[in-house]
């Protein structure tokens, strides 16, 4: 099997095993939905003051969300043996990486992207700051699940991971965020916003390419 | 190069790192005596006040070497992961867990005295001012780093595991720290007059670079008796150990 297609078998597998489970894709949408709606009810309703904040709302509780499910990247298929496999396999552990990320991203990343307009717009941000809301989550949430992976790699075999891991990958969330909510921000207020984009795009460029390193060596050194 | 070599394995063997600290300690600890006592009296005495900041300023001589102290610890992990990854060094992994809290303390000590000093320049004890959000996150990441090697049990994929984050983190500080000072200057400009605008006077410059040399000193003295403790911890069943503690 080539290593194009072991890619591509590993990520119907996960699609697959996750269609079984849908309630599973649906709790960390409800998750989002709900820490968006705690915002109004914590710092009150206006209209400006939400305006305002709506685009680091947004990006702060879709950063929450990425993270809550970040566990399951690898935790199912370490504890069933799976895991175990693919690092005995013949083809190289990064690509692996790389196939279970993309797979993890399509089941709780795009999600949560086709949603955020709405959540947007419970928030009353500008209509003109959609599209670059989606863009911005499109380039960033992958960013989010690569640089997870890495710490999910490095917890997977510890008994209590949740707190760790957020522990550990939260502070490496930061320049995303930031720059993810800077492009929403400037895009409500009609400036240009290329230049934010280009950035995530150069983190997901990074990402994309060291971060499956980085988690392959993790896995082996928490499965050895 | 043969001789770097030659040293580099010794520097990797336990007893020998050993002894070798053994020797250096004393020296390291008069040198470090001897610059802390010329920067504090040179810069709590003999320099002169501030003309805008009064005495207040003095904090420099703790707020500004502990902040340098915050990344240069971060570089000697960095550098003992890479040491301990590629030719599996035991050394390597005791000076990058020694390391840790070292620096996280120093990451603490410059946020503290940054806020002290905020209070009466900037009439508040914390602003988001970019170096000091940078240095937080610094600091979240030693933490971070100090859980995930507490956090496994097994010793020897701690070490490893520990020296993974410690990479991936040094790739991340330099691009966490320039988001944020883009953040900063996005949203709220300047606001606060930094200190190392103008050119400083050369009588309150060299007693900061001798704190500076000091708290390096102190570092290495902090790290070398933390890792003697812990190659003891680890080696206890070694022979050396034992004709060292006079144990049959």
């Amino acid at each position: 099997m080539s290593v194009w297609q072991a890619f591509i078998e590993l990520i119907k597998r996960d699609l697959r095993l996750a269609m079984r489970r849908r309630a599973e894709i649906a709790n960390p949408l409800l998750f989002f939905v709900m820490v968006i709606v705690l915002f109004p009810l914590g710092v009150g309703a206006e209209p400006n003051l939400l305006e305002r904040m709506s685009a680091g709302v947004v990006w702060v509780a879709a950063l929450l969300a990425a993270l809550l499910t970040l566990d399951s990247i690898f935790r199912s298929d370490f504890e069933d043996g799976t895991l175990e496999q693919l690092l005995l396999s013949a083809q190289p552990l990064s690509v692996m990486v790389l196939a279970k990320v993309t797979a993890h991203w399509l089941v709780t990343g795009l999600p949560l992207l086709l949603i955020a307009p709405l959540l947007g717009m419970l928030l009353g941000l500008k209509q003109e700051a959609m599209g670059t809301l989606m863009l911005s989550l499109l380039l960033g949430t992958p960013v989010l699940s690569l640089i997870g992976a890495i710490g999910v790699a490095l917890t997977v075999g510890l008994r209590r991971a949740g707190v760790i891991l957020s522990l550990l990958v939260l502070p490496l969330y930061v320049p995303v965020l930031i720059f993810g909510a800077a492009a929403v921000d400037a895009a409500a207020s009609g400036l240009p916003v290329s230049g934010q984009l280009y950035i995530l795009a150069a983190f997901l460029a990074m990402a994309l390419s060291l971060a499956p390193v980085a988690a392959a060596a993790a896995l082996r050194i928490s499965l050895s | 190069m043969n001789r770097f070599m030659k040293w580099f394995h010794k520097l990797g063997s336990p007893p020998w790192f050993y002894r070798f600290s053994g020797r250096m300690l004393p020296w390291l600890t008069g040198l470090f005596v001897i610059t802390l006592a010329y920067g504090l009296y040179g810069g709590l005495v003999l320099a002169p006040a501030d003309y805008q900041q009064g005495d207040s300023f003095r904090i420099i001589y703790v707020h500004v070497p502990a902040a340098w102290m915050g990344m240069f610890v971060y570089m000697v992990m960095a550098a003992a992961a890479l040491v301990h990854l590629v030719w599996r060094m035991k050394m390597a992994d005791v000076v990058l867990i020694s390391s840790a809290p070292i620096g996280a303390s120093f990451a603490f000590i410059a946020l503290v005295t940054g806020s002290l000093w905020g209070k009466p320049m900037w009439g508040t004890w914390w602003t988001w001012d970019a170096r000091l959000t940078s240095e937080l996150l610094l600091l979240f990441i030693y933490l971070g780093i100090i859980a995930l090697h507490a956090a496994v049990e097994d010793r020897q994929s701690a070490g490893r595991a520990t020296a993974v984050l410690t990479l991936v983190g040094v790739v991340n500080i330099p691009i966490i720290h320039y988001s944020v000072v883009w953040w900063n200057t996005l949203h709220q400009g300047t606001t606060v007059a930094r200190l190392d605008g103008p050119a400083i006077d050369p009588q309150m410059l060299w007693p900061l670079l001798s704190m500076a040399i000091a708290f390096k000193l102190y570092y290495f003295i902090a790290m070398m008796l933390k890792a003697r403790g812990e190659i003891l911890a680890r080696e206890t069943r070694s022979s050396w150990v034992r004709e060292l503690v006079g144990g049959a």
